[in-house]
């Protein structure tokens, strides 16, 4: 059988400090077709931010490979765009220069200056930020500065877009209006998606699978679950669907029940 | 009954509001304009009353005090009369050093750009490489935190020795005494960037000089600007002593001269325009620094 788009083959992550080896993920293998939206989910200290940040070539994974159509990966790269958890915009370029930086640096050559400004600003429309482009970061909200920063992800056309917990900091109702925003994105694009996230709604809402991750030291995937619900989504139907509570349950057993995050162990 | 106690305050709650907000609208669409202006004069006014108040209280007293006939200091207004040619014609052209107050301070903020200018090139650089490298900080941090408790007429004698001429010596001093501030400043700067920006230059894969100009400067600049404004004040510092060994003209031997021939109203005259002179250049840098660094202190 042909490798998947993308392949994780036996991530082993471990640390060491004042000579105590700390392992933080153990034998961690995944496959993920081109298209996929996957959710990755687990408790606070599974090491599933380090798990992304060894997909985006971040981090060195102590063990194993990560293939990206076959090749294996071994540094960052635009075709692995990270959307992070606080934006990272740079406070002193102004939200077109954000976005500008990305795309003049990956399509420097290929694109012309004309063309490069029309990529930024129809990135910038598709996440409705066109008529902030001369504010700075600190002049716009919290949700505009990652619908800018998922913009900028974006514009490097990545073959792989990684969101790092995007919506974390970000109040329940800007959450639901930029998740709709990213579902309409994928469902557009039809980009590959991997997406790290703490909140079991977001997760079912937005997934073609999840993965569940056991606690750590040395977690797991303990479970992927599929979300065989049809596209497009709509979260006021979801509510009483199913399949979706179905699978909403699935996941909550999984992190309440089976793996209960322990204080103790911290 | 807490219960009660509640509902009470909220009653009288609303009816507070309404009333402080009646109150408060039409004084405020009567005369917009009159009151805008008036608000502005009061404004200035309480910025510049104070201190002007303030220098006459000091004129006063040291009149008062250096009135005697026997005292050592000149009062204000014997400066006045004895240094009037001194105030009147500072761009006044003369033989040797027998020029005008304006000439003896460009020469010496010439020296002051010159030395400064190298030391924010090599200050910059010298602290971008310091912070960047941990084999860089741990070789030179300590040699630079000797180095800079050398007070800046310490390396007088050694730069003469070296460049054999009063004027490059002086513009060596600058250099050295500048250049402590920015270093520490820019690698302490550089060493703060936060992982976010630096996690960004990586997925962009920027190279080593896309990331210099395009993150480490910006990211580091309010750091670097405070480094290059107290260097700014220490060159300011530096100069006069320099120049008061070297000769020529310059702001620093004009006092030294004047201290010679006993002009003691000169050097007062002297010390005012030092003074001015450093506070607009530590503004200056203040005013580049805020242009440069808008938007950056607050992300």
């Amino acid at each position: 059988m042909a490798q998947p788009y993308l392949s994780l083959e036996f991530i082993d992550k471990s640390f060491e400090r004042n000579g105590i080896r700390t392992e933080v993920l153990k034998q961690v293998s995944l496959g993920v077709e081109k298209g996929e939206y996957i959710s990755i989910i687990g408790h606070s200290g599974c090491g599933k931010s380090t798990l992304l940040n060894i997909i985006a070539g971040l981090t060195q994974a102590s063990e194993g490979v990560v293939f990206l159509e076959g090749k294996p990966v071994d540094q960052p790269g635009p075709d692995r765009a990270v959307v992070f958890q606080n934006h990272s915009l740079l406070p002193w370029l102004t939200v077109y220069e954000n976005v500008d930086l990305a795309v003049s640096k990956v399509f420097r050559g290929i694109k012309s200056k004309a063309e490069r400004h029309d990529w930024v600003m129809h990135n910038l429309d598709l996440v409705q930020m066109g008529h902030a482009r001369d504010k700075r970061p600190s002049e716009i909200s919290g949700g505009m500065k990652q619908r800018v920063g998922i913009a900028r992800a974006l514009s490097m056309e990545p073959k792989i877009l990684l969101l790092d917990e995007p919506f974390g900091a970000l109040d329940a109702l800007t959450r639901a209006h930029l998740q709709d925003a990213v579902m309409e994105i994928h469902a557009r694009l039809g980009n590959t998606m991997i997406m790290i996230t703490h909140d079991v709604d977001e997760a079912v809402l937005l997934s073609d699978r999840i993965v569940m991750m056991t606690n750590g030291p040395s977690a797991r995937i303990g479970e992927v679950l599929e979300v065989p619900i049809a596209r497009p989504r709509n979260r006021i139907e979801l509510a009483s669907d199913r399949t979706y509570l179905k699978c909403r349950e699935a996941v909550l057993k999984f992190l309440y029940e089976r793996h209960r995050f322990v204080e103790a162990a911290e | 009954m807490s219960v009660t106690q509640l509902n009470i305050k909220e009653d009288k709650k609303p009816a507070a509001k309404k009333a402080s907000v009646v109150a408060f609208v039409p004084p405020a669409s009567s005369a917009p304009y009159r009151a805008k202006f008036m608000k502005a004069v009061r404004r200035a006014a309480l910025q510049i009353l104070p201190p002007v108040i303030m220098l006459a209280v000091i004129l006063l007293v040291w009149q008062l005090l250096c009135s005697s006939p026997t005292s050592s200091l000149p009062s204000p207004g014997r400066v006045l009369h004895e240094s009037w040619e001194l105030i009147a014609h500072p761009f006044h052209v003369g033989q040797g050093v027998d020029q005008g107050m304006f000439w003896h301070i460009l020469a010496s903020l010439q020296r002051v750009a010159i030395g400064y200018a190298i030391a924010v090139v090599v200050g910059v650089a010298l602290g971008a490489l310091v912070g960047q490298s941990v084999w860089a900080m741990r070789g030179l941090d300590p040699i630079f935190q000797v180095l800079r408790t050398v007070p800046p007429l310490a390396w007088l004698p050694l730069s003469l020795a070296a460049f054999r001429d009063g004027s490059p010596s002086a513009i060596f001093v600058i250099f050295i005494t500048a250049i402590w501030p920015i270093i520490i400043n820019t690698a302490v700067g550089i060493r703060n960037i936060p992982q976010d920006y630096q996690n960004v230059a990586k997925v962009l894969r920027l190279n080593g000089f896309e990331y210099f100009g395009k993150i480490m400067l910006p990211a580091a600049a309010p750091y670097i600007f405070t480094g290059l404004r107290i260097g700014i004040g220490l060159s300011w510092l530096a100069i006069v002593a320099a120049e008061m060994l070297i000769g020529g003209v310059g702001i620093g031997f004009f006092i030294w001269d004047a201290w010679n021939s006993s002009l003691i109203s000169d050097i007062i005259v002297a010390l005012i325009y030092v003074g001015v002179v450093g506070f607009f250049l530590d503004r200056l840098i203040a005013f580049v620094g805020r242009l440069v660094t808008r938007g950056t202190a607050n992300a």
